[in-house]
């Protein structure tokens, strides 16, 4: 168990290693700093002496290293037109970016799991259909038309709900609903597998035998040992809510991390883009690492084997 | 076993190959069809230019509604283009997108597979690893990157599909090839003296062929939703190419006047996906039953 979380953790660094050298590389790909910065009046002294001031003309490996540290120390470099230091951007949207991913989190384990679990247990019944319908529709809609569609249905339509921006409670249903809907299909169809595979074993057969409770039988038997490819799914729940963040936060104009990013990417802002790709990466490898612990801890076959 | 059952089946009963019998479904089958040659027929069937509009015909409304125009069946857009003519170009973006995007990484990641699981050894071990840190990268994240660097292009879509996917086919084709190497006809092969690269390409993959065909299928539609939403983010095809992503987003200020422009891209991607998911599943159950946790 040890020597898995230890190889795991070298690899996730590895991971933002690789992550922070594609960003350095790129952003150096994209052409030579000096160029963008300096006047056009500027003489080919000054120029030299200002790639000297800059650190520009010493060798990648050495520019790469001043990046690195600067970074870890929470330097990201000054947002072109914000004019401010990028980490402030971040830790200011940074909350609205966790507010919008707790509550889709929520929409999907209070509807996905409880609605896998039944979906299963009644199989073939009206709910069961309904629940892989949905599921079929849910990873086939593109989820920033049907943030659009609901704008047209609730917002346009009924008048009912604030379609754009954060501010009231109200606020955050759609962009919430939105960013839920394509994670609880997923995590649907696969509790509903997993606990189709566990409801004909032999031990919930005993279960039933002894006289247990039906709900005892089904949450405390069965689910228990189906849980285990469902927390699997949580790496990749983490990865569509931080993808679909970004699409959602744009659409309704929620003021989270995703929407700075694209709006960065529209001003060409480069050091914002820098500075919130590699944060959200960060959280990305860290939350794919926690979820591997988690599953090494509970599934005893990978405990022991690595 | 009962005196009964046995006067009742005679014979061993044999399990009922339902699934073999299975016709394709026919409704995905017919519009992915049609959606194929709309793509590739697209200059015949598009009634109007897709990149030019008439400024006199700006956010005209589809047809049956209050103002439409014969020349324009499901409306026109802020430019006054015809939405029908986009809706048809955009297949060709959708399609081309994910059929070269498919070729290449499947090509390239089901070689690093084989290469892995033939090879063996620090190979095997380095190119995994290479595995398990591609699939921990951010792949919306390097898109976005790839943008603001390098100008949204075509190209760039195709990269970052090609770095989301080939992981996935790298995975299945070295887990399938340690397997056909323990088969006798390899150590036949090897006995007869052929090198390693005619095993490999003569003897292993044409064995690989249906899984490959199987995880690509189901990848279609994955593919067409990812273009849509990095083209709809504006990293992805850029305007005013007709890509179905730039459609929904050009109508997203125009909800509450013009619906259909955004709406209506919006219903060709869904009805597409479903489609090509629902034909990618029975391509699954028919080649390769044993793929269905993919």
């Amino acid at each position: 168990m040890q020597r898995y979380i230890v190889g795991r953790l070298l690899q996730a660094v590895v991971s933002m290693f690789v992550v922070s050298m594609v960003v350095f590389a790129l952003v150096r790909l994209s052409g030579d700093p000096i160029q963008i910065m300096a006047p056009p009046e500027a003489s080919q002294k000054d120029i030299a002496a200002m790639r000297a001031h800059l650190g520009l003309d010493r060798p990648w490996p050495v520019q790469y290293w001043w990046f690195i540290t600067r970074a870890l120390q929470g330097d990201f470099g000054q947002s072109v037109r914000f004019r401010r230091p990028a980490l402030d951007l971040i830790l200011e949207r940074y909350g609205a970016t966790l507010e919008l991913g707790g509550l889709a989190v929520l929409i999907v384990i209070v509807v996905a799991l409880p609605v896998g679990v039944y979906s299963a247990v009644r199989r073939g019944s009206k709910l069961d259909y309904a629940a892989r319908a949905f599921a079929a529709l849910g990873q086939a809609v593109p989820p920033f038309w049907l943030g659009l569609l609901l704008v047209l249905v609730f917002g346009v339509l009924l008048h009912l709900l604030p379609t754009s921006g954060r501010g009231t409670p109200l606020h955050i249903i759609l962009p919430g609903v939105t960013l839920g809907w394509f994670a609880v299909a997923g995590l649907m169809r696969l509790t509903r597998s997993a606990m189709l595979d566990v409801l004909g074993s032999e031990y919930v057969k005993l279960a039933r035998i002894k006289g247990l409770p039906e709900r005892q039988v089904i949450w405390k038997h069965a689910f228990k040992n189906a849980a285990l490819p469902v927390v699997t799914f949580a790496a990749l729940l983490f990865v569509a809510l931080l993808n679909g963040s970004i699409i959602i936060e744009t659409v309704f104009g929620w003021p989270g991390l995703g929407l700075l990013v694209i709006e960065a990417v529209d001003s060409r802002d480069y050091p914002i883009v820098q500075a919130v790709v590699l944060f959200l990466s960060a959280m990305y490898i860290s939350a794919n690492l926690l979820v591997d612990i988690l599953y090494a801890y509970l599934n005893p076959k990978i405990r022991y084997s690595a | 076993m009962t005196t009964e059952s046995a006067v009742a089946a005679p014979f061993p009963a044999v399990a009922p190959r339902r699934r073999d019998r299975r016709w394709p479904p026919l409704v995905p089958l017919a519009i992915v069809t049609a959606l194929v040659l709309c793509a590739v027929f697209a200059p015949f069937l598009a009634p109007q230019s897709p990149v030019e509009g008439s400024l006199g015909d700006r956010l005209v409304p589809p047809i049956g509604m209050e103002g439409w125009k014969s020349g324009h069946l499901l409306g026109t857009d802020r430019l006054g283009r015809d939405t029908l003519s986009r809706l048809l170009y955009g297949a060709r973006i959708s399609l081309s997108v994910s059929v070269l995007a498919i070729v290449l990484t499947g090509a390239a990641g089901s070689f690093i597979g084989l290469l892995a699981g033939f090879l063996g050894g620090w190979v095997d071990t380095v190119l995994m690893r290479l595995v398990d840190i591609s699939l921990s990268l951010p792949g919306i994240l390097i898109a976005i990157l790839l943008s603001v660097i390098f100008e949204p292009s075509f190209t760039n879509v195709i990269i970052v599909v090609v770095f989301l996917l080939w992981p996935s086919y790298a995975r299945l084709v070295r887990g399938e090839t340690l397997g056909l190497k323990q088969q006798e006809f390899v150590a036949l092969a090897r006995i007869a003296g052929c090198s390693n690269l005619t095993i490999m390409f003569r003897h292993i993959v044409p064995n690989l062929i249906p899984s490959i065909l199987v995880l690509a299928t189901l990848h279609v539609g994955f593919v067409i939703v990812l273009e849509a939403a990095l083209s709809f983010l504006g990293v992805g095809i850029p305007p005013p190419t007709p890509s179905w992503g730039v459609m929904v987003a050009d109508g997203r200020g125009l909800i509450e006047r013009a619906w259909w422009v955004s709406i209506l891209p919006g219903i060709a991607i869904l009805v597409t996906v479903l489609s090509l998911n629902i034909l990618g599943d029975w391509v699954r159950d028919r080649l390769d039953p044993k793929l269905r946790q993919v």
